[in-house]
């Protein structure tokens, strides 16, 4: 009876009053988190929680610190306060060995593919496994040459990441993200540079990865139609804090002006295009009197 | 003059904090050793990239050098009487300075700037930080066998560069001047000594192995990831590379020759 009832409680609201939502069903614990560059802060006291076997997306206008955020979860940058925990363990706390045991479950999607260019692509999604698991060259072979087949590239795997383009990287770099089936991939920009067609493939693959294998899916992106389309949780990120999060269908039915100008795309509103600057006119008069 | 003095300090300040860097990268470098002796091929590869492919420059700059010092050598040791000493000049001169100190330059030039960039634009790309995310120590995977391909490399380099440059001195003195063979080679015997030459030598060269290779590796590793900023870490490895090359040849020279 307990449980049925708390199973009806909705996910939308605020995370302290989510009574069903043990933070066992929280494979991410993002809590008061500052980052600054200088004197310039990306984050100022954000939290955010990313459910286990879901396909969580963090949304924002470019700059706003979507990679920083990937980079902050797996330790590749530290928080200046407040805590990130990942299945359980904080972060800033672990050793270096630790770290890397974890790195081993996650596997992140880089914007540019970030493959080795001295090795071709099979060696590419080969690399991890080699690395971290002693498999007899036949199985290796095998293992690797499925994962291409998932990203439609099996026939690339001679090639070097030179003569790959910018979209078919991104898909060689998932081969190899997956290719320890990890409990949790990031993709930082995943669908920019993809024509219409492996647009699509590659939607469907997210989804496939994430249902078939149980793992958890962080997008991180600013398109709104592709990543609205696969999401089940989305965060809105700008000027260091959350501006709103829920399923796509409520954070489309968001009442602020903010939130609708960004996720319909109107070039001005709230949200400025232009980087904070004095006016043109004031640029232009200035640069004559020069 | 304050601002002028700030800026001073400021300058001082950045230089301190980059060495402190450089020394924890080599620290860094140093405790991948094991990881790397385990795996000798990656050590194998970095030593065809950084000293094999080098072999070129090295034999040809070491045969025109030698042939020059034979030709010099031979002008000012015959106005003493002396010509049939130049094996031991032409040996001498190779041995304890032109071999590591011109080595070690062409070295910086041919295989540290390309290490310098190669490391560089491997940061730019996000392979670096690929690494990282697949849970690879990128300083021991990377770093830590082109380091020793360097340090292996260049004391070989020196020793060929020596060798082939008293074939070149042998070739002019002997072959085109017409000074006695056996004099050459046999006053060439007699003068040179295995510890004070030939072990300074090496330990030469080994110093500047190090030293160009720590630069190179330091200056792709801490570049700023953009093509300029790997632009100018490249020259910043040739032109510094050079001045310790010159600075630590005065040093060691000083200590090994000068009591
Ligand atoms: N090394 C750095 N020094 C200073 N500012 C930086 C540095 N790296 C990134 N930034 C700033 O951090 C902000 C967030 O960057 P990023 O996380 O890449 O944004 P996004 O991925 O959302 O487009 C940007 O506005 C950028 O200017
Ligand atoms: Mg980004």
């Amino acid at each position: 009876m307990a449980t049925a009832q708390s199973e009806q409680v909705p996910a939308t609201l605020p995370r302290a009053e989510r009574p069903g939502m043990t933070d066992k069903q929280m494979l991410v614990n993002v809590r008061g988190l500052r980052f600054c560059h200088g004197d310039r802060c990306i984050f100022d006291g954000i939290d955010l929680d990313i459910q286990r076997g879901r396909i969580t997306a963090i949304m924002g206008p470019s700059g706003t610190g979507k990679t920083t955020l990937l980079k902050l979860i797996s330790g590749q940058l530290h928080a200046d306060a407040g805590t990130v925990e990942v299945d359980g363990q904080t972060i800033q706390e672990l050793s270096r060995d630790a770290l890397y045991q974890l790195r081993i479950r996650m596997g992140m999607l880089f914007q540019s593919g970030a493959l080795l260019t001295d090795l071709n692509v099979f060696e590419n999604v080969a690399f991890p496994i080699r690395e971290h698991a002693k498999l007899p060259e036949s199985v290796l072979r095998k293992l690797v040459l499925i994962k291409l087949e998932a990203v439609g590239l099996r026939g690339a795997a001679a090639l070097m990441p030179s003569q790959l383009s910018g979209g078919m990287a991104r898909r060689v770099a998932l081969a190899r993200a997956i290719a320890l089936d990890p409990m949790m991939i990031m993709y930082d920009e995943p669908f920019t540079g993809q024509d219409p067609i492996s647009m699509g493939v590659l939607v469907s693959l997210i989804r496939q990865l994430n249902d078939a294998s149980e793992m958890t899916s962080i997008i991180v992106s600013h398109d709104v139609t592709e990543t609205t389309s696969i999401a089940d949780y989305l965060y809105i990120i700008a000027n260091g804090q959350i501006m709103a999060e829920g399923t796509p269908q409520e954070v489309a039915a968001n009442e602020s002006d903010w939130v609708r100008q960004f996720m319909q795309g109107e070039p001005d509103g709230p949200v400025h295009y232009h980087y904070p600057a004095q006016t043109l006119e004031q640029d232009l008069l200035q640069s004559v009197r020069h | 003059m304050l601002d002028s003095l700030a800026r001073l300090g400021r300058v001082g300040l950045a230089m301190l904090a980059s060495l402190g860097r450089a020394h924890l990268l080599l620290i860094s470098i140093l405790r991948g050793l094991p990881s790397m002796l385990v795996r000798p091929r990656l050590l194998l590869v970095q030593i065809y990239g950084v000293g094999v492919l080098s072999l070129l420059i090295i034999v040809v700059s070491g045969l025109f050098v030698g042939m020059v010092l034979g030709l010099q050598g031979y002008y000012v040791l015959s106005q003493f009487g002396a010509a049939e000493s130049l094996g031991v000049m032409v040996a001498a001169s190779l041995v304890r300075e032109l071999g590591p100190v011109v080595t070690a330059l062409l070295f910086a030039g041919r295989a540290g700037s390309a290490l310098t960039a190669e490391i560089g634009l491997m940061k730019a790309t996000e392979q670096l930080s690929g690494l990282e995310m697949m849970a690879v120590d990128p300083v021991k995977r990377v770093l830590t066998p082109r380091f020793f391909a360097g340090l292996i490399s260049m004391p070989l380099l020196a020793a060929l560069f020596s060798a082939i440059g008293v074939i070149g001195g042998w070739f002019v003195g002997v072959g085109l001047l017409g000074i006695d063979d056996g004099a050459f080679w046999g006053q060439m015997q007699n003068k040179i000594d295995f510890d004070e030459d030939l072990v300074n030598g090496v330990i030469k060269s080994l110093a500047f192995g190090l030293v160009v290779t720590w630069i190179a590796l330091y200056e792709g590793y801490d570049a700023t990831p953009t093509s300029a900023g790997v632009s100018r870490a490249t020259t910043r490895t040739v032109v510094q590379s050079a001045l310790a090359i010159l600075g630590l040849d005065f040093i060691l020279t000083a200590l090994m020759f000068g009591g």
